[in-house]
């Protein structure tokens, strides 16, 4: 069945009260029933609840075969907790039939890719699928299909009971002997914990691990003993060098930073651009380069930002101490500047993932930005964005809080340059829709600016600021005049990926590619 | 162009590509890899197999390694590969002629 970004979903899929994507705020107002969670009591007063090893936790949540875990990703590609914990079920205690719920996945866990070629995992459920274990499953050796959901669709999906946690896996840089559990303090700091905290309201048994015990109550906690089964100390749960870079710089490229400045340019000229505004921003070069050119403007016009939200590094906490925005909600830290500042800058907090994005609770922090602004792999003519899947049809991305931020904001600004190596960015067909057009509003590109015909406001506002705009379709045709105009892909019938639109129906499914061979 | 001498130009990085000549005796035997095969594989081969065409190249085998290069990229690799196999890639190159 077509759904209405025009992607054919196999009716095989549509199971369960299952459907296609509809077009956005398609959910609103229904209710749904929230899952109860199943939990352990633990009546009887322990000094302690550290066990020997990852195995003894294990062991003590009865893990069996065909269980779901899970992860949060706050440690990035520093990330050693996954592969422990998934060595430590499957290499120790034998286990198959394995399922992992992760916020995001990255190149750190490329040796779960094995576990899939040999059928111990076989299920994937995550935002971001990367290096081996994106190309293991693109060449369909994953026993089901992975699910990919956004970082508001995840929380939703926990809490409609779409994805039971048998064990949910809190990765923590220091922890007391109960449980409670902080991201700073420790030798593998990450800040925000925000990811973690719905996985340990919802799971029937939760496992701290942590490399940094601390002294009982570790307040104020991210993650509360009273969630907490089992605390297991290991030598290190992360590389703190990739867990957090030093800081994130700003670009200085002159191409990241001309569209950058365009992108100000563009914010500066709608009518939300007013004091106590909102702000999302993406890390990748141009999206951060954008705050420098903000703040320009903001002095200019003598008004503040009221709050932003996000994934937060340095020039965020920058402006926060300069008394430039107001507040911060932080539901993971990029950098040793966003992950020193927590709860630590007045105006500086913590949020859920849930309070981040989820589209089925009452109100998001999404739902409230003014702008977001976000990167892509691939736009085409109809604004549908792709971050999940490279241009050569294997799954490398993440759609993170791409779609969310897009549906909740007033003004979706994607910043991309129009090529990358051989690589139309601007296109005819993105290989996945993540982001469905009718959440884009505005394209800048380092050949031009275009504006989403859904949008005549901000047609009206752009041409009022005298800044100039062309149509989508003449910036694919300058991208394929520069690059060449692309083959079309060749799938197998097999998919491999399920890409759940963020309200739990289906936006586009990932097929096993056809690699072309001469 | 009759190639005399194994030759080679261009490079591994992210937009270029690495053409390597050899002689050969039963007409132009192409192996490629390309980071862009399946959008690009097609094009890429068409591409080298004009230049060595029009370079009048008749036998050789030809490796490419193709790191996302563009179609003129490619050419200009291809021609200096079997301009340099010629030994004649140090002066009167025919530029405006069969070099365009």
């Amino acid at each position: 069945m077509k759904n209405a970004v025009g992607r054919e979903i196999p009716d095989a899929l549509l199971t369960d009260g299952r459907e296609v994507y509809q077009g956005k705020q398609y959910m609103d107002g229904k209710y749904i029933q929230k899952a109860s969670p199943r939990t352990r009591r633990c009546e009887k007063p322990v000094d302690s609840k550290v066990v020997a090893s990852l195995v003894d936790a294990l062991k003590q949540c009865g893990a069996k075969d065909g269980m779901t875990f899970s992860f949060h990703h706050h440690l990035r590609d520093g990330d050693y907790v996954v592969n422990q914990v998934m060595a430590a079920a499957i290499e120790e205690l034998g286990l198959c039939d394995l399922t992992i719920a992760a916020t995001s996945l990255g190149s750190a866990h490329d040796p779960i890719a094995d576990y899939i070629e040999q059928g111990k995992v076989i299920g994937i459920q995550t935002s971001g699928i990367r290096g081996r274990m994106g190309e293991v499953v693109s060449a369909g050796k994953l026993k089901t299909p992975a699910i990919i959901r956004s970082h508001g669709g995840r929380p939703r999906a926990i809490e409609a009971g779409e994805v039971h946690i048998d064990i949910a896996f809190v990765a923590a840089p220091t922890s007391d002997c109960m449980g409670n559990c902080r991201g700073i303090g420790g030798k593998s700091n990450c800040g925000s914990l925000g990811y973690a905290m719905m996985d340990a309201k919802y799971a029937d048994h939760v496992v701290v691990v942590t490399d940094c015990l601390v002294d009982f109550p570790n307040m104020p906690a991210s993650v509360e003993a009273i969630d907490v089964d089992a605390v297991v100390v290991v030598d290190s749960i992360g590389n703190p060098k990739k867990i957090a870079s030093a800081a994130a710089r700003i670009s200085q490229n002159p191409r990241d930073l001309m569209m950058a400045e365009n992108v100000a340019k563009v914010i500066a000229s709608t009518p939300y651009f007013k004091d106590g505004f909102s702000f999302q921003t993406g890390v990748g070069g141009p999206s951060l380069a954008a705050n420098l050119f903000l703040e320009q403007y903001m002095d200019e016009r003598n008004i503040k930002m009221g709050w932003a939200i996000g994934g937060i590094c340095g020039p965020l906490v920058e402006l926060l101490k300069k008394g430039k925005v107001g507040k911060v909600m932080d539901v993971q830290d990029f950098d040793l500047d966003g992950v020193n500042s927590i709860n630590q800058t007045p105006g500086h907090y913590e949020m859920s993932a849930s309070q981040y994005a989820n589209p089925a609770n009452k109100g998001a922090f999404v739902n409230s930005l003014d702008f977001v602004v976000l990167a892509a792999l691939e736009i085409d003519t109809g604004f549908n964005v792709n971050v999940l899947t490279g241009s050569d049809g294997v799954l490398r991305g993440a759609p993170g809080g791409h779609p969310d931020t897009a549906a909740g904001s007033k003004c979706c600004i994607i910043v991309t340059p129009l090529t990358r190596g051989r690589m139309a960015t601007v296109c005819e067909h993105v290989v996945t829709v993540t982001t469905p057009g009718d959440c884009v509003d505005v394209l800048v590109t380092d050949y031009g600016i275009a504006v989403n015909p859904l949008r005549p406001d901000l047609i009206a506002c752009l041409d009022e600021a005298g800044i100039p705009h062309v149509s989508i379709e003449s910036l694919k045709e300058k991208a394929y005049a520069l690059v060449g105009r692309p083959d079309d892909l060749e799938w197998e019938d097999q998919v491999v990926a399920i890409l759940e639109a963020r309200d739990g129906t289906i936006l586009d499914v990932v097929r096993k590619i056809k690699p072309v061979t001469l | 162009m009759e190639i005399l001498k194994p030759a080679m130009a261009g490079t591994l990085e992210s937009s270029d590509a690495q053409v390597t000549v050899e002689p050969g005796t039963q007409g132009i035997q192409l192996t490629l890899s390309s980071s862009v095969m399946n959008q690009y594989g097609r094009q890429i081969r068409a591409t080298i197999l004009e230049t060595l065409e029009r370079l009048e190249v008749k036998n050789a085998n030809v490796t490419v390694v193709d790191k996302g290069a563009l179609d003129c990229t490619l050419k200009a690799r291809v021609e200096c590969a079997v301009f340099r196999s010629a030994d004649c890639s140090q002066q009167n190159i025919p530029w405006g002629g069969v070099i365009v």
